[in-house]
């Protein structure tokens, strides 16, 4: 009865959405307030009826209704509650109601935190992102209905994919759907400045939180999933540039230039049409990857099984929104005319290279990850692009990016003395070239991971030097402490983000440096890797409450003293009848020590030893980024919606903060 | 007016983008485009040396060597297989199909104990006309195998004609594999 009430719900919510999507754009349209004023609780009831479908799907879960086909498919008894919690999203049925659950919270916090937006505005962004709705509960009841029963049941489901049983791939999809969907949000926005042929400081400041905030997400998503790959595939990798992984890449890239470009709306209402297109861009890359991933058109480990009929579905809903999008840009995008004029060398130019940097990154990923399906297409030939593309094409891009991310945010608006601002940053400078000759000193001839390091030191010095600017903490050490807290929060939420950038590339610098190598060892024989003594104590026969599982004992020591026991693992799940190997990782801020278990022949264990030096930071500089994301969204300009207040205009502040 | 006709750019390159993966779900539908399909560099190529490779005790089937597959009566499949792969067991029954169909398949037995090996076939049946065991895997690197099961179709020349990265579903066998068949016959 629960999965009947679910489906019903479902299609409940496609009737609110399309009264959603129709009503209140109509009554902007008219400008009838009623009509208008309608959008709200048909949002708030859109949420209701998904969460309701959500959590009929999440207790046939919790429950192993095995009458349900979703349920059957990816399920089992045996599973930890956690893992029949989480599996709600770990297939494709499941995670499309996730989808549009986060969608409708999107449209509910639209209307309720929206108070402060002009009410025609609010009903367009309401309206459209009904119809974006409208579109995905179609799709879910037409072609993937999570509720579709099955007779007779069978005794127990096939299991989850062993890989995904893990918390970190658990809480990845929706951190990475937050950030997919919470473009739809600025999509929104995009479209209903196109319908009202205005964009304008104000709108720029709308904008921005969602673009944050969904930012944010993402960045937090991208780095949870790089993680999971990290310890749970055992390959010792972080990023394989694999199709799946550019399409949540090519989002962030799209969202990161948004985020830049929606400033220079705000602040001098130029780029309008450049930042309503950076919108559309987005949200057309979160659908491509969605596309790309469900449809079965690319070749890769973590698409979902699907069929083409579903990517027939998609790809229309897909020409719909984006090709609609892109046609009303087309009509409407010429009567955005910019009013702000500034010079080459200013905030603005600074925020119009990293525009054209980052947009440059994601058409080179693009074509990366498009061209080997349009040759075969096309030409019938088959090619895989990896990583030596990607590493030699984006790093010439990077460069640059990451040299003006430290120079940017201290240029004032409109036209700015070069000169004066890298002599504010000349000890950053020196810094960056001391790590640069430290790293070649130490590690020897590695071009890029010297290249990283002086980057990562570069962005995090330029941040610091920039908050040291704003305060003045050298030139009148006395009112810094005033100063600073005066500073608005969004100029702490840039130099944090940059900051964390900059961490994240020390931690990929640092992997360039890593070694491994691969051994067969009996009991009691130990190998030499970085400076560590590796030995194995022995492997024995381990079981969990769906696996079992062979385990060795690794203890590590440094000069004779024991810095760790690793226990990898290589588990059998019985329900899938799969294997997976769970790398044990030792880790440190200065290092990871990874292992992992292979076969065992002869009385001998093969494990594969790894010294990654710096890994976590790749992840902690990320979460770094995501918490400059949140402190800029903590600004009083977002919690406010009112005009500039005047703290902001005090005099503490010498020109207007990037963030 | 140059500046009307560059907002009409996003636009072009999307429905570009769109005909091209209408195109691509057609081909998935009717076969003509497989993402999954891989390329061998052996395909159209004569099959690499080997001597004949151990036998399989107890398993009623004499081994095979590459002269075996110089020039064959009828075509052969050469498959790639193992006890502990699970699609392998979904294969099975297609195979067993073909062995009943009097299409000779040459099995070759991959990083497998002879033990767990006689152990499926005793469980599932034995398709194989000749079987040969790869303990080492050596023989596998030779034909470019990756991942277990894959399958290769030598023809009466002695020609590598096609190769299968996976199981041989009943859908791989019906588009692909019958008329393959059908035609090198």
């Amino acid at each position: 009865m629960i999965p009947e009430l679910g489906h019903f719900a479902l299609a409940l919510a496609l009737a609110l959405a399309l009264a959603q999507g129709t009503l209140p754009i109509l009554g902007a349209g008219c400008r009838d307030p009623r009509l208008m004023a309608a959008g709200l609780p048909l949002a708030y009831g859109q949420l209701l009826a998904v969460l309701a479908g959500f959590g009929a799907l999440m207790w046939s879960f919790v429950v192993s209704d095995t009458t349900v086909m979703a349920v059957m498919q990816n399920s089992h008894s045996a599973k930890p509650l956690l893992y029949k919690l989480t599996g709600t999203w770990g297939n494709h049925e499941g995670s499309m109601v996730l989808w549009v659950l986060i969608l409708a919270l999107c449209g509910a916090a639209v209307a309720g935190f929206g108070r402060g937006l002009p009410t025609a505005l609010q009903a367009r962004v309401i309206g459209v992102l009904g119809l974006v709705a409208v579109g995905f509960h179609a799709f879910i009841l037409l072609t993937s209905n999570p509720f579709r029963r099955i007779w007779p049941p069978p005794l127990d489901g096939q299991g989850l994919n062993p890989l995904l049983q893990d918390p970190g791939l658990a809480f990845h999809p929706p951190l990475l759907y937050l950030g997919y969907v919470g473009t739809a949000v600025t999509f929104a926005f995009a479209i209903a400045a196109l319908i009202e042929g205005r964009v304008d400081a104000a709108w720029g400041r709308w904008v921005r939180p969602w673009a944050l905030a969904s930012w944010s997400f993402l960045t937090l998503g991208i780095a949870l999933g790089s993680w999971w790959a990290y310890y749970e595939l055992g390959w010792g990798g972080y990023w394989f540039w694999d199709p799946v992984e550019n399409a949540s890449f090519l989002p962030w890239l799209a969202g990161t230039a948004l985020l830049h470009s929606a400033i220079v709306v705000e602040k001098r209402e130029a780029l309008k049409i450049w930042t309503v297109l950076l919108a559309i861009l987005a949200f057309a890359l979160s659908l491509l990857g969605t596309f790309l991933v469900r449809s079965g058109v690319l070749n890769s480990v973590h698409a979902f099984a699907n069929d083409p009929e579903r990517g027939v579905f998609i790809l229309g809903l897909l020409m719909v929104y984006i090709g609609g999008a892109f046609a009303l840009f087309a009509w409407r995008a010429g009567a955005l005319a910019p009013t702000g004029l500034f010079a080459v060398i200013s905030r603005e130019g600074s925020l119009v290279l990293n525009n054209l940097l980052l947009c440059t990154i994601a058409a080179v990923v693009l074509v990366g990850t498009l061209y080997p399906m349009f040759a075969d297409l096309l030409m019938g030939t088959k090619i895989s692009v990896g990583p030596p593309f990607f590493n030699t094409t984006i790093a010439p891009l990077a460069i640059p990016l990451v040299i003006a991310m430290a120079v940017g945010p201290m240029l004032p608006w409109k036209r700015a003395d070069l000169r004066g601002v890298l002599q504010r940053l000349w000890w950053a400078a020196l810094l960056a070239a001391g790590a640069l000759f430290l790293c070649v000193a130490l590690a020897g001839e590695k071009v890029w991971p010297a290249i990283g390091f002086t980057a990562a030191v570069w962005l995090v010095a330029g941040a610091a030097a920039d908050l040291v600017d704003r305060t003045g903490l050298f030139r009148r050490p006395g009112q810094a402490w005033n100063r600073a807290r005066g500073l608005p929060r969004a100029a702490w939420g840039a130099a944090t983000a940059h900051a964390g950038m900059g961490v994240t590339i020390a931690g990929i610098a640092g992997m360039g440096l890593a070694t491994d190598t691969l051994v067969s060892l009996r009991p009691g024989k130990a190998h030499r890797l970085a400076g560590y003594e590796w030995q194995l104590e022995g492997v024995r026969d381990v079981a969990g409450p769906n696996w079992s599982a062979r385990e060795a004992q690794v203890t590590i020591r440094r000069d004779g003293v024991t810095v760790t026991v690793l226990e990898p693992q290589r588990r059998f799940y019985p329900a899938g009848r799969q294997n997976t190997t769970e790398a044990a990782i030792h880790a440190t801020l200065s290092a990871d020590l990874y292992a992992v278990l292979g076969e065992e022949r002869d009385g001998a264990a093969v494990l594969r030893l790894h010294h990654n030096p710096l890994a976590p930071w790749i992840w902690l500089g990320a979460a770094i980024m995501a918490l400059g994301g949140a402190l800029s969204l903590s600004d009083r300009r977002v919690r406010v919606a009112a005009p500039t207040p005047k703290a902001a205009a005090s005099p503490a502040v010498d020109h207007v903060p990037v963030g | 007016m140059r500046r009307r006709i560059l907002l009409y750019v996003p636009l072009g390159l999307a429905a570009a983008a769109g005909g091209g993966f209408y195109a691509m779900l057609q081909g998935l539908r009717t076969g003509d485009y497989d993402p999954r399909g891989v390329p061998s560099a052996l395909i159209g190529r004569p099959v690499p040396e080997f001597a004949a490779l151990p036998p399989l005790e107890g398993g009623g089937v004499p081994p095979f060597s590459s002269a075996d597959l110089r020039t064959p009566d009828r075509p052969v499949l050469v498959n790639f297989w193992a006890s502990w792969c699970v699609p392998c067991l979904v294969e099975h029954p297609q195979l067993t199909r073909l062995a009943g169909e009097g299409v000779p398949i040459f099995g070759v037995n991959h990083k497998d104990t002879p033990s767990d090996a006689l152990g499926f076939l005793r469980r599932n049946g034995n398709p194989f006309a000749r079987l040969g065991r790869d303990e080492t895997g050596r023989l596998g690197i030779e034909w470019g195998v990756y991942g277990l099961p894959e399958t290769f179709l030598v023809d009466r020349g002695g020609t590598i004609r096609w190769r299968q990265v996976g199981a041989i579903t009943e859908e791989v066998l019906r588009r692909d594999l019958l008329p393959l068949l059908r035609r090198h016959a």
